[in-house]
């Protein structure tokens, strides 16, 4: 029984670990983070811009409502990218600095290793995705009255167990492929919101992909964010996709780690947990 | 207890030759079996891709074997990684740090990954620093900021905060300055007599070798072809340097390079 405690004790202060040192990078790269989140401003303006737009060529839309639904949409792509670009840095940053060695020769399990991650990137999307948000409505002057934002927030956080559970998926890739392993996380993003109803409804989808939205929790994230803060629902409300979420997630993770254990195995058998590839 | 027992221990790593499309075998350890003892500091010597680095890798659980067993206190390396990696921990020719963050933050973050807490590291990371040479003054500058001698001090006092049990060292010295390799040598040897720790150190340079170790073995083309007290070895093949052992044992000199298989 001390054992255990001893051990858990352990794997609590290496997840503990894991954050401190993404808080000490983001901390010295702080002027980076400014200019990406200059960039993701920018990127989700382009987006949101498009409701403005199509009222000026002639299209008759309810303008303030489209711009919450493309600016939730913009939102959670950048969220999403968040999150995975932090996993995937598991590998790849640590390739880059020659310190992925030394990490994955440490006693730290790989669950509590990819969990201090996974927690870190949640941390940092939230507060980066909720600042994004607020910059973004501030140019379109939304006011969101009956906005239930705690529901939201509930919604974005059960559905980012799923959203790493996935992002431990990608986050072997570079061990894999040193050199292209990295874009692949991109293209899983990619893939996952396309079929989510990123800035549409997905019944707007060809029906093979409503069969892929029914399984991505992407679809249920967007559509929860939305009844949140557009119909002001409450939790009680948003059961549809509370569930699909809870379920979603208790499989993705058990999944994604066992995904990058075989990975990781693969890489270990072929040399390829190294600096240089 | 052995520190560590290895017992025909093999790597192979595959690799495309040329234009044919099938991946060829490329042997990196041969049938590897020798034997360390609590304590004892052992130096393997070889050309590059003479086997040392797959040897330390495997033994630090970054690579799987493709035959043979290897135990580090008992504990078999890929079946019981974990309390392999607890004991364990290593310094290599590259430093290898996040280069923004200081050396204090660079070891504080590394020693939480073996269950060392902010209460424990606070005292401990100024106090090893210190030990191994590292000015008090530096300690928040960004690594990228100090020279390659300063960061090996650093990737020192990484591998001793954790206590390791036993130590593997890879060309630690490789391309430090003379004063830098005397200091690191020092380092080793106060390390082995407070610490209580074993050695197994990996290099091409004959004379820390001989400083340092209590046996020297020769990998040649991944086949251990000798394992002995230094004085022995020069009885052995009659030589009068190691330099000499190692042309006689392996019919070429240190510098000649073999075609890296790691």
């Amino acid at each position: 029984m001390r054992a255990v405690g001893h051990v858990l004790r352990a794997e609590l202060v290496g997840l503990a670990g894991v954050v401190e040192r993404n808080t000490y990078l983001v901390r010295r790269y702080l002027w980076w983070e400014l200019a990406f989140f200059l960039w993701t401003v920018a990127n989700t303006l382009t987006i949101v811009f498009i409701a403005e737009g199509v009222e000026a060529a002639g299209g008759r839309i309810d303008v303030e409502r489209t711009t919450a639904v493309l600016l939730i949409g913009a939102v959670m792509w950048a969220y999403l990218g968040m999150i995975f670009e932090i996993l995937t840095e598991t590998v790849s940053w640590e390739r880059w600095e020659g310190t992925i060695e030394y990490t994955f020769m440490a006693p730290l399990s790989r669950a509590v290793h990819l969990g201090g991650m996974g927690l870190f990137a949640i941390a940092y999307g939230l507060v980066q995705s909720a600042l994004l948000f607020a910059v973004v409505a501030f140019f379109f002057d939304l006011s969101l009255p009956g906005a239930n934002f705690p529901a939201a927030l509930v919604v974005l956080v059960l559905a980012s167990v799923s959203f790493v559970g996935i992002g431990m998926m990608t986050s072997v890739l570079p061990l894999i492929s040193p050199e292209k392993g990295t874009q692949l996380g991109f293209v899983a993003q990619g893939v996952l919101l396309v079929v989510s109803g990123v800035y549409y409804p997905v019944t707007v989808l060809p029906e093979w992909m409503q069969w892929l939205a029914a399984i991505s929790p992407a679809t249920y994230a967007l559509d929860g964010v939305r009844d949140a803060i557009l119909e002001g629902d409450g939790l009680e409300a948003l059961g549809d996709e509370l569930w699909p979420l809870a379920v979603i997630g208790a499989v993705s993770i058990p999944l994604g780690l066992a995904v990058f254990r075989v990975g990781e195995r693969h890489a270990k058998r072929h040399g390829k947990l190294k600096r240089s590839g | 207890m052995h520190a560590v027992s290895i017992s025909d221990l093999r790597k192979d790593f595959r690799r495309r030759n040329g234009r044919r499309l099938r991946r060829e075998r490329v042997p990196a350890l041969r049938d590897v079996s020798f034997t360390i003892e609590r304590g004892e500091c052992v130096a393997v010597l070889g050309q590059n891709g003479s086997g040392k680095s797959t040897l330390v890798r495997l033994l630090s659980t970054l690579l799987l074997a493709d035959g043979g067993t290897a135990r580090v206190f008992g504990h078999e390396i890929s079946r019981d990684s974990r309390a392999v990696r607890r004991l364990v921990n290593r310094v290599s020719v590259e430093a290898s740090f996040f280069k923004k963050m200081s050396s204090a933050e660079n070891l504080a973050y590394a020693a939480r990954f073996y269950g060392m807490t902010p209460a424990e590291t606070g005292p401990r990371i100024p106090e090893i620093l210190a030990r191994v040479g590292f000015p008090a003054e530096r300690r928040g500058e960004p690594m990228e900021n100090l020279s390659r001698g300063m960061q090996q001090k650093v990737a020192l006092a990484r591998a001793l905060l954790t206590s390791p049990v036993l130590l593997l060292l890879d060309e630690p010295t490789t391309g430090l300055d003379p004063r830098s390799r005397l200091e690191v040598r020092a380092l080793v040897r106060d390390v082995r007599e407070t610490h209580d720790a074993t050695v197994l150190l990996c290099t091409h340079d004959l004379e820390e070798a001989e400083a340092l170790a209590d046996r020297i073995g020769i990998l040649d083309g991944g086949r251990l072809v000798c394992l002995a007290p230094a004085e022995e070895l020069k009885r052995r093949y009659g030589a009068a340097t190691l330099e000499e052992v190692f042309f006689a044992a392996t019919g070429r000199a240190l510098e000649d390079d073999e075609e890296a298989a790691d």
